[in-house]
């Protein structure tokens, strides 16, 4: 339950990117490997906002599937469930993740001046 | 990593860079395209602040030639017990700080206190059901209430939990997480962002393996699905088996012109 303090980071950085517009929706990525619970979120966004500046904006999250890859013989693969960090390929362990780990604030709706 | 973003021109040429410093955009830096339309685009990392501030609290640590161990596991592993039936061999050659995070109470503080260590208490319990885990910003405090330059060995023993603090670099060297036999075989697939993270598995309360019906091949097979090649050291705050093992692995990790006895 670290959803409130991610909130408070995410709304620092809105805030200081959004300048003196009003925002509407933040958009997010969210990797699949990131321990964030998205109703958790949105639920900790709405409290954290409340009368102020960010007061009915509302946060959109795409989550973004695990992909690895292998450095050995280089097949890209989902991350099974339960997960694994092995080449479906070759069995090899030496596996880089492509994708999985995001966490970032992508974009944000103004709401039209 | 430099914060990256992107915007597009009124022309609709896109175009991006990468920023090597490390400030902070003001609000000026939207004044070319945050009015021509009603998106700005972002690509701002949300732990960044809390990455950038790890990365002070780890150069700090470089410069006063102290390295710091991160320690995480759920609630009740044995974290504070290893660590005290652990702090004779360290502080027998090394001079050791411990950051201890609780939600509440100085309670494990004052079962190390005595041991030859200096401990800082950090309560994470202010605000909304109390922090679960010790952030870059609190250690970072912590950090400066040390006699830093007279340590070489800085233990931070987490909030107990499996979830939180995997996701928080606080500026350790290293991350040991303390599993105890009594969790379960499946732990790491189902906390396997912890365990990744892990550069050493404890793997605690192995006096206890003979009351238990735990599978312990199961779980090496589980963490090395997750982690394979990871360290892992079988231990025991109660026998004290493995305790001076962990101490070894700890140790060999201080740089060598820092031991002092």
């Amino acid at each position: 339950m670290h959803e409130l303090s991610l909130c408070g980071a995410i709304a620092e950085i809105v805030t200081r990117r959004a300048g003196d517009r009003r925002v509407q929706v933040v958009h997010l990525q969210i990797g699949q490997l990131r321990q964030v619970v998205p109703d958790a979120l949105t639920f900790c966004w709405t409290m954290l906002t409340e009368d102020t500046d960010l007061d009915g904006s509302t946060l959109d999250v795409d989550r973004v599937a695990a992909v690895l890859t292998c450095r050995t013989c280089g097949t890209r693969s989902d991350l099974p469930d339960p997960p694994a960090f092995a080449c479906v390929g070759c069995g090899g362990l030496d596996v880089a993740i492509e994708a999985g780990e995001e966490f970032a604030v992508t974009a944000l709706d103004l709401i039209p001046v | 990593m430099g914060r990256f973003h992107r915007h597009d021109g009124p022309e609709g040429h896109g175009h991006s860079h990468d920023h090597d410093h490390d400030h902070h955009h003001g609000v000026g830096d939207l004044s070319g395209y945050a009015t021509a339309d009603d998106r700005v685009e972002v690509l701002e990392r949300i732990f960044g602040e809390n990455e950038r501030v790890g990365a002070l609290n780890r150069a700090d640590l470089d410069l006063a030639g102290a390295i710091a161990v991160n320690m995480m596991s759920s609630p009740g592993a044995g974290k504070t017990s290893l660590l005290a039936a652990s702090l004779q061999w360290l502080t027998e050659r090394h001079h050791v700080g411990v950051i201890e995070g609780d939600i509440e109470t100085a309670l494990d503080a004052e079962r190390l206190a005595g041991l030859g260590a200096v401990v800082e208490l950090i309560n994470t319990g202010q605000g909304f059901g109390g922090e679960c885990h010790l952030d870059a910003p609190m250690v970072r405090r912590a950090l400066t209430r040390l006699p830093l330059a007279e340590l070489d060995l800085v233990i931070v023993e987490n909030v107990g939990n499996l979830v939180c603090p995997a996701e928080f670099d606080v500026g350790a060297h290293a991350r040991v997480m303390v599993y105890s036999v009594t969790e379960g075989e499946e732990k790491p697939l189902k906390y396997p962002v912890m365990f990744r993270c892990a550069d050493l598995v404890l793997v605690n309360k192995v006096d206890l393996l003979p009351h238990l019906d735990v599978d312990l091949a199961e779980f090496y097979k589980n963490l090395a699905r997750v982690n394979p090649g990871v360290d892992t050291i079988e231990t025991s705050a109660r026998t004290g088996q493995g305790v001076a093992a962990f101490c070894a692995w700890v140790s060999a990790r201080v740089p060598a012109g820092a031991i002092r006895r």
